[in-house]
């Protein structure tokens, strides 16, 4: 089976950096992956978005137009690819920074305030982290412990942010596993 | 070795480096800026040298002289740039030395864009620069291809005293994968000792001189004679190329390269779940070009649909191999526009039911 992604928000947001530990996650979980970021000409506070790959089989195409999987982490990027997310599918969305609700009605929504939780953990810039957990939790597309042991390594420079990060990241996790029981449960 | 989660062109320094690369020139160009970036950092580990020349012009005739002197040698860049680069490369093919040569395409013509394309198709096959010579050209569809064919590629060059080339598109620069080294590689030709490198002698041997300079018609005439069984012999033993679905009946046979290759390969999964049945074609050199290989891919197929990022360049060279025998039709994103899987899957839904059509009309 094959997991596949994009995940979207402004340039500063850490989006490629959790699309490459996902990848990282997946190789160590045994999986064939790739990463595909957008380079195109765009500054900071610009748009940046990756394409990430988890499969069980190698990785036919790296560019994915219809992915199973859309994570936004603004509002740009909830217009940018709502549409395109295959029906079936899962949009997360970032409430903290997107004040509008997603209108499919096809897919599956899972509603992350992260920069919220990522500030009350006290550490901001940890909002990417709640995201990626909040999609491991409702996905389990890679282990949890596999991305933990990535956190450790990223940020092994910077010990001071790693529990905020790892908090972050499980406080994510704990909000895709529920918001997914709760659709389970409504048979969605 | 494990494998390791790389950026294509990280994985295509690496791969110069473990086959013995020891010398890079180059210049800065988006999307292949990673690749000087990481010769920078790890050629002066390994004893090597990296510079940053003035302009391509400078490095391709850095890499002329480098060459000279035997040691690996090694240079990237992308399209712009390769276009400078020309001159150099020229005179490095018609004096017979052996360098490897990346390409990460952007669009074009001018300075075009930043994003992935395939229009240097045939700038690389073709000629490029001026003169009646040939590159050897690589074309891979994923990083681990291209950290593998780099290595190869120094192999080949230094086999055949030729500047080899590995085109890539963007994506292969820019997408990470995980890749593969194998702690002892042995390389794909047998090499022999560099006798005609002029490394300096005190008159114990002959000189060695490095030259393309032939103002006799007659020995600039032998010369060409030479350099084309050179390109003969490429043709004959060098050819590279890799199929996809072909083991099952098919209408449609789709020819793609690099990247968009991969692409086609998941439309190709998806089509089956669908009941379509269509193959893959891949040329891995796309000179040599693999014409005999096509044509008896094709022999099975209805129709052919070329698929690239340019408005049409290979599709020339699988017309020369199929000679008319089939209908060859044409699926092109330009620009930096990339193509999905389900515009191949919908390109070919669309051939075969036309194909179908005429068949029972």
């Amino acid at each position: 089976m094959q997991n596949d992604l994009i995940i979207a928000g402004f340039g500063g947001q850490g989006v490629l950096l959790i699309g490459k530990m996902l990848a990282y996650a997946g190789m160590a979980d045994g999986k064939e992956v790739s990463w595909l970021p957008s380079y195109g000409p765009e500054m900071r506070g610009g748009t940046c978005n990756c394409t990430v790959v988890i499969s069980d089989r190698p990785v036919g195409s790296p560019v994915v137009e219809r992915p199973w999987v859309a994570m936004v982490m603004n509002l740009p990027s909830l217009e940018k690819y709502e549409g395109m997310v295959k029906p079936g599918g899962m949009v997360l969305v970032n409430t903290s920074l997107i004040n509008r609700t997603v209108a499919r009605t096809d897919v599956r929504v899972v509603n992350v305030p992260a920069n919220e939780i990522a500030n009350r953990l006290g550490n901001p810039r940890a909002a990417n982290m709640v995201a990626l957990g909040a999609y491991l939790g409702a996905t389990r597309a890679v282990s949890l412990e596999a991305v933990e042991g990535l956190v450790r390594e990223t940020f092994a420079s910077k010990p001071k942010v790693i529990d905020s990060n790892l908090a972050a990241l499980r406080e994510g996790y704990a909000l895709g596993e529920r918001e997914t029981a709760v659709a389970q449960e409504v048979g969605a | 070795m494990a494998k390791k989660l790389m950026k294509g062109c990280e994985a295509i320094g690496e791969a110069a480096v473990k086959a013995g690369c020891k010398l890079f020139f180059g210049y800065p160009i988006t999307p292949q800026n990673e690749i000087p970036e990481y010769m920078a950092h790890r050629l002066p580990q390994v004893g090597g040298t990296f510079v940053q020349a003035e302009s391509e012009v400078a490095a391709s005739n850095m890499i002329y002289g480098a060459a000279g002197s035997g040691e690996r040698v090694f240079t990237s860049s992308s399209s712009p740039g390769i276009s400078l680069m020309q001159e150099g490369i020229s005179y490095i093919a018609g004096s017979e030395l052996p360098v490897v040569i990346v390409n990460i395409m952007r669009a074009g013509p001018g300075l075009g864009g930043i994003l992935p394309s395939q229009s240097d198709y045939f700038q690389a096959t073709k000629g490029g620069g001026h003169g009646d010579y040939r590159l050897l050209v690589l074309a891979p569809w994923s990083v681990q291809e291209a950290a593998d064919l780099v290595q190869d590629a120094f192999d080949l060059a230094d086999f055949y005293r030729n500047p080899v080339m590995v085109l890539g598109d963007g994506l292969i620069g820019q997408m990470m994968e995980p890749v593969e080294f194998k702690p002892e590689r042995t390389p794909c030709k047998p090499l022999a000792p560099k006798e005609w490198a002029a490394t300096g002698c005190s008159g114990d041997r002959p000189t060695n001189i490095v030259n393309s300079l032939f103002l006799d018609p007659e020995v600039l005439e032998r010369h060409n004679q030479k350099l084309k069984a050179k390109y003969d012999r490429m043709v004959r033993d060098e050819v590279r190329c890799a199929s996809y679905g072909t083991d099952r009946p098919y209408d449609v046979l789709v020819v793609a390269y690099g990247t968009v290759a991969r692409v086609s390969s998941t439309a190709l999964d998806d089509l089956r779940g669908e009941g379509v049945d269509a193959a893959l074609f891949r040329p891995i050199t796309l000179f040599p070009f693999p014409h005999a290989e096509l044509r008896a891919a094709a022999e099975k197929a209805q129709e052919v649909l070329v698929v690239e990022l340019s408005t049409g360049q290979m599709i020339e060279d699988v017309r020369l191999a199929l000679e008319g025998r089939k209908p060859i039709h044409f699926l092109g994103r330009q620009g930096g526009m990339l193509i999905s899987p389900e515009a191949v899957a919908e390109k070919v839904k669309a051939i075969q039911a036309s194909s179908a059509e005429v068949r029972r009309g």
